[in-house]
């Protein structure tokens, strides 16, 4: 995902003299093709994830387009003020990038856990949040925060992730799409993020056909979209590799309340929700090691 | 033990996890080895078996990411006594994470994340001195993690409070993740700096075990400031083909490259 993210920011680059990538001394062996490319439109902050920020802010104020890239918590949690002031409230150009989403630094510790950034993220008002499900979706996801202005946070896994898509389907992602990955019956699996391809196998192995869609974008949820999946479908599991807390799933609820309290659905189809129980792992252990131990199967 | 012979060992099982394990950070590891060796084997007050004594010296290690020298030391001095850490190092539902972790015994706090540890150590000396304790509190941060705002601002903070039962090492090998310190976020003149900040600083050779132990040991006694300790030394310290090459942030060697440290590690006895 993060190559699917480096290469087409770089093809967008190309053309869109606007594009800055600033690191935060992460990075190595993947951002030198940027770097390499355009050396005056990179630079490394250093270890400073916050002045790091704030220094995307000032780029953003005077005209550029501005990538962050990190990882983790780093790009994230640790500069929250600065996300929701500088960036958020003055609606500035600044896309937070950050790998390790979830589970996947898994043996690295509890600092490289990514399990709350939904949450603190999509709380900030102008901010959009995104999580691809494979790297087809990063790279549109990448394609649409370049094209779009305003404030976007990417979580996405690492590298070498299956494609789920099959290429040719996909052409752009808007915000709020439900993009379908399997019809099925009843139930309607919804997912965000990189678990998409082990949450597909799981139905698989099991032989469950239920209907799977990808949710990459936990904003904006598109409400013509989401009665289209209600009206086929009586009942919704959500998937996050994130805390059940304010997350993936909590997005989800909310906006089947709203539809309900509009009176726009009949009935408010039963929502089981598949994700971190709001706990820390303090050991370590394999990205699918910690995710099973955290409960997130189907 | 004596302090070479720890020193030795640390970096002989830092290069066994990182071989076996297929860890990263061996670079940051060697590099801090010989300041651990000196705090564990003559500076510290510490019980293995009463890994939390009240009265204590602590040691809080903010780079997080080079856990592999710290496991080592405290393995060699007895704290893993009931654990088995060349098995258990990163394997599923094992506490030892490849970033510090506190849930494993005279791990005073988890870090991995950079720039936490020094903030804290500050509250612990704080505490120390209200409650009229006489423990020492020694923290170790890595030169690139001075790159982060909150270490400064803990720095303030310690030198206006005047705590003086606070000695911070600076892990100064000048290397960090993308490059070069001096090309990334120039640190220098950072004697200056610390000074300017009201400190007692000094600069060793971060691998002569005597000039480290002195300036731990025999700093002034009648003191007011915190003390900084600026050790230079060198990322990868011990294999000639580590020293101070950045690729060693990242890599763990393969078979060869095992044989060729090990070797080379046994030979500088
Ligand atoms: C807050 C934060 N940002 C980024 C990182 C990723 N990171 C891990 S090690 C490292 C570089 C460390 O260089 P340095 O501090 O000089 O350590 P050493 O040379 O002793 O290994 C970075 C950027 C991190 N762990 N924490
Ligand atoms: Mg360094």
């Amino acid at each position: 995902m993060r190559t699917a993210f480096i290469e087409e920011l770089c093809e967008l680059a190309a053309t869109d003299k606007k594009v800055f990538l600033l690191c935060g001394d992460l990075g190595f062996s993947v951002l030198e093709v940027f770097a390499d490319r355009f050396p005056d439109r990179f630079m490394n902050v250093g270890i400073s994830e916050q002045n790091m920020i704030q220094v995307a802010s000032g780029l953003a104020l005077e005209g550029y387009n501005v990538f962050v890239y990190s990882i983790g918590n780093f790009p994230t949690l640790r500069c929250m003020e600065q996300i929701r002031y500088d960036v958020c409230y003055h609606n500035l150009n600044v896309t937070i990038v950050a790998v390790g989403a979830g589970y996947a630094y898994g043996p690295l510790g509890v600092s490289h856990h990514t399990t709350e950034d939904i949450a603190m993220m999509r709380s900030i008002p102008n901010m959009l949040v995104a999580a691809p499900g494979d790297p087809w979706e990063a790279k549109l996801i990448t394609r649409y925060f370049v094209q779009n202005p305003g404030p976007g946070y990417m979580r996405v896994n690492k590298a070498g992730e299956l494609a789920v898509h099959s290429t040719c389907g996909l052409g752009a992602i808007e915000p709020g799409s439900l993009l379908p990955i399997k019809e099925g019956v009843g139930t309607a699996v919804v997912s965000t993020g990189a678990i998409l391809d082990l949450i597909v196998s799981q139905l698989d192995a099991k032989g469950l056909r239920y209907g799977v869609f990808s949710c990459p974008f936990i904003s904006r949820l598109d409400s013509d979209g989401l009665m289209g999946v209600l009206k086929r479908y009586n009942q919704v599991i959500t998937v996050e590799e994130h805390q059940l807390s304010g997350g993936f799933g909590s997005f989800f609820l909310e906006e089947i309340n709203r539809l309900h309290v509009a009176g726009l659905i009949d009935e408010f189809p039963l929502v089981r929700r598949v994700g971190i129980p709001d706990i820390f792992q303090g050991f370590a252990g394999t990205q699918d090691f910690l995710r099973e131990k955290a409960g997130i199967r189907i | 033990m004596r302090s070479i012979d720890l020193a030795r060992s640390v970096r002989m099982k830092a290069l066994e996890l990182c071989f076996t394990k297929k860890a990263s950070h061996i670079g940051g590891a060697f590099s801090i080895a010989d300041v651990l060796a000196v705090l564990y084997s003559e500076v510290m007050k510490i019980d293995c078996d009463k890994p939390s004594n009240i009265n204590r010296d602590r040691l809080f290690y903010s780079k997080g990411h080079a856990c592999t020298a710290l496991y080592a030391v405290l393995d060699e001095v007895g704290f893993f006594k009931d654990l088995n850490l060349m098995e258990e190092f990163t394997s599923n539902g094992s506490f030892f994470t490849s970033h510090v972790n506190h849930r494993l015994p005279g791990v005073e706090l988890s870090t991995g994340s950079l720039g936490h540890a020094l903030g804290v150590s500050c509250g612990v000396a704080v505490a120390a001195k209200r409650q009229n304790r006489e423990y020492q509190v020694y923290t170790i941060v890595s030169d690139g993690e001075l790159d982060e705002g909150s270490n400064w601002e803990a720095i303030l903070f310690a030198s206006h409070h005047k705590l003086d039962n606070l000695t911070l090492v600076v892990d100064y090998n000048k290397i960090q993740s993308f490059g070069r310190v001096e090309d990334i976020l120039q640190l220098e003149p950072l004697v200056d700096k610390f000074e300017a900040f009201g400190w007692d600083c000094l600069e060793v050779d971060g691998h002569d075990h005597h000039a480290i132990s002195k300036a731990l040991i025999h700093r002034g006694k009648v003191r007011v400031k915190p003390t900084v300790l600026i050790a230079h030394t060198i990322k990868g310290k011990g294999v000639s083909f580590m020293e101070n090459n950045l690729l060693w942030h990242y890599k763990s060697p393969s078979e060869e490259e095992y044989v060729a440290a090990k070797a080379e590690l046994e030979a500088r006895l």
